[in-house]
């Protein structure tokens, strides 16, 4: 009868009836395993006419390199890019949860998504788990209202800033930004200081590395410029490259889609109100 | 019985940061005059940079009393050394070596100088800059080093911008770029510090002064202008 209510889990939050016995198995020698988490450096810069987002690419697992070229730049809407530093999966999750949110929210009222609506619904999804969502993120999109960079961390906390960093690499990046950076600055000098602070960031912090990703946004268009520099290249590459043994021959081929190729007709009927 | 709690003890008036590269005629040092008791920024004239003998100069941060004491310990040593009166005195080199082991000693009987040490210098034309990292002792000789805070935040933009042959006023320029940035982001630093400079000529520690800050950009006047609801 009771017995049935005692087992469903409670709605929503999270459940930390486990973390007695991991305490207990911790001082045993037993660790929890490491997660991956995106040691980091990330900025984010407003400049003339708009914002530019920047990050590293090395994400990492206790003292290892897992991913040497990871992608750090979230899309949340055509207009608003969000960078992610802290556990990986919590980055990911809680701006793909929002970006959906937000395109929800663009097919009900018709129009472009506003920066603080991003802003206020990942504040309020990480105050509500009250720091245990490790995300920190650096927000930043051009809308109706004008240019706007943002910094979120994971209690909930959020600043308003005209340069921002986060992560590991965030004094690094800083001391850059600290001295170098003017306002007014054009678009060719506002991606060198980003991607200076980046460098500075990856040379000379030990969880940031590899590659330099740029976002650029400004009103109506937004480039974001993959692996814009490649300060790391392979040092010693072999001359003869990969062949694969000739003893594999392709002797016929045959393709067989598996589903039909179905038409789209562009316009067709008009969603009803 | 030793309790090791009595004898490791905790730092109570602590200075902040301290700077030094190499520059073409010696060595270019800066630290903010600062002494901090907890989170009180009690002490505002403190010297954390002394010469010690002819050739060289002595910044440090962490624990004042710790670095009145090591003063103590090198001035018993350079009277020593100017009492065999043989022409020769100690230099930059020779002292680094003492420190360390004058820290690490200490270290090993669990009763540390809790202190980061940057010691440069000038001797028959050749110049040393080298650090004691903590108070565990570890040291190494670089061209440009810094302690505490500027390790993050001063040495990556020295990486990029020292160059050999630094003039004086370049040297002061960088020195003081990386001290502007410190007193934007450590919490400890104030606005009133001291550069040294140690030459073959001999050593000058320049007057207390402030830099210029700026504080001045639109977006720190009216933050949330178009941004309701964030702060």
């Amino acid at each position: 009868m009771s017995k049935s209510a005692v087992d469903i889990p409670p709605k929503g939050g999270f459940s930390f009836d486990l973390c007695r016995r991991n305490d207990m198995l911790a001082k045993k020698g037993v660790n929890p395993p490491t997660y991956r988490k995106t040691g980091t450096t990330i900025v984010g810069l407003v400049f003339q006419d708009g914002v530019i987002l920047g990050a590293d690419t090395r994400a990492t697992a206790g003292p290892i390199v897992c991913d040497k070229n990871c992608e750090k730049i979230h899309y949340m809407a055509p207009n608003i890019y969000c960078c992610g530093a802290g556990t990986a999966a919590d980055t990911e999750a809680v701006t793909d949860m929002v970006s959906s949110q937000l395109q929800l929210h663009r097919y009900h009222t018709g129009r472009e998504s506003r920066v603080v609506t991003a802003l206020t619904l990942l504040k309020k999804h990480l105050f509500n788990y009250q720091g245990h969502v490790q995300a920190a993120l650096v927000l930043g999109g051009v809308d109706v209202t004008g240019p706007h960079l943002h910094t979120i961390y994971p209690h909930g906390s959020t600043d308003t800033l005209p340069y921002a960093t986060m992560g590991s690499g965030s004094l690094a990046a800083m001391a850059v930004f600290e001295s170098k950076y003017k306002e007014g600055l054009t678009r060719d000098e506002g991606v060198k200081l980003v991607t200076e602070a980046i460098c500075s960031g990856i040379f000379n912090d030990l969880g940031s590395g590899s590659n330099v990703d740029v976002c650029v946004i400004t009103k109506g268009h937004k480039e974001y410029l993959r692996n814009h520099q490649l300060p790391n290249p392979r040092t010693y590459v072999s001359s003869k490259g990969y062949s694969f043994s000739k003893k594999i021959e392709v002797l016929s081929t045959k393709i067989t889609p598996l589903k039909e190729k179905v038409e789209v007709t562009e316009g067709g009927d008009a969603m009803e109100e | 019985m030793i309790f090791v709690e009595l004898l490791c003890r905790y730092p109570y008036v602590t200075g902040t940061s301290v700077i030094g590269i190499k520059y073409k005629d010696g060595i270019l040092m800066a630290a903010d005059m600062g002494g901090s008791y907890g989170s009180t920024l009690r002490y505002k004239s403190v010297e954390r940079m002394k010469p010690i003998g002819k050739h060289s100069l002595l910044g440090a941060s962490g624990e004042i009393s710790d670095f009145q004491e090591l003063l103590r310990y090198l001035d018993e040593l350079i009277l020593y050394d100017n009492m065999w009166d043989d022409g020769n005195s100690l230099g930059p080199k020779e002292v680094h070596s003492y420190l360390t082991r004058v820290m690490y000693n200490r270290r090993n009987k669990f009763n540390p100088l809790w202190n980061s040490l940057v010691l440069g210098g000038v001797k028959k034309g050749q110049k040393y800059l080298g650090t004691v990292v903590s108070m565990i002792g570890v040291h190494f000789e670089d061209n440009h080093v810094a302690t505490g805070f500027g390790n993050h935040l001063a040495r990556p933009i020295l990486r990029d911008e020292w160059h050999e042959n630094l003039s004086f006023e370049d040297g002061v320029k960088l020195l003081e770029k990386c001290m502007l940035v410190l007193l934007y982001r450590d919490r400890s630093a104030i606005n009133k510090l001291q550069i040294a400079k140690i030459t073959e000529e001999g050593t000058t520690i320049s007057p207390p002064y402030s830099l210029k800050t700026f504080w001045g950009f639109s977006a720190f006047k009216n933050p949330t202008l178009g941004a309701e609801g964030s702060w």
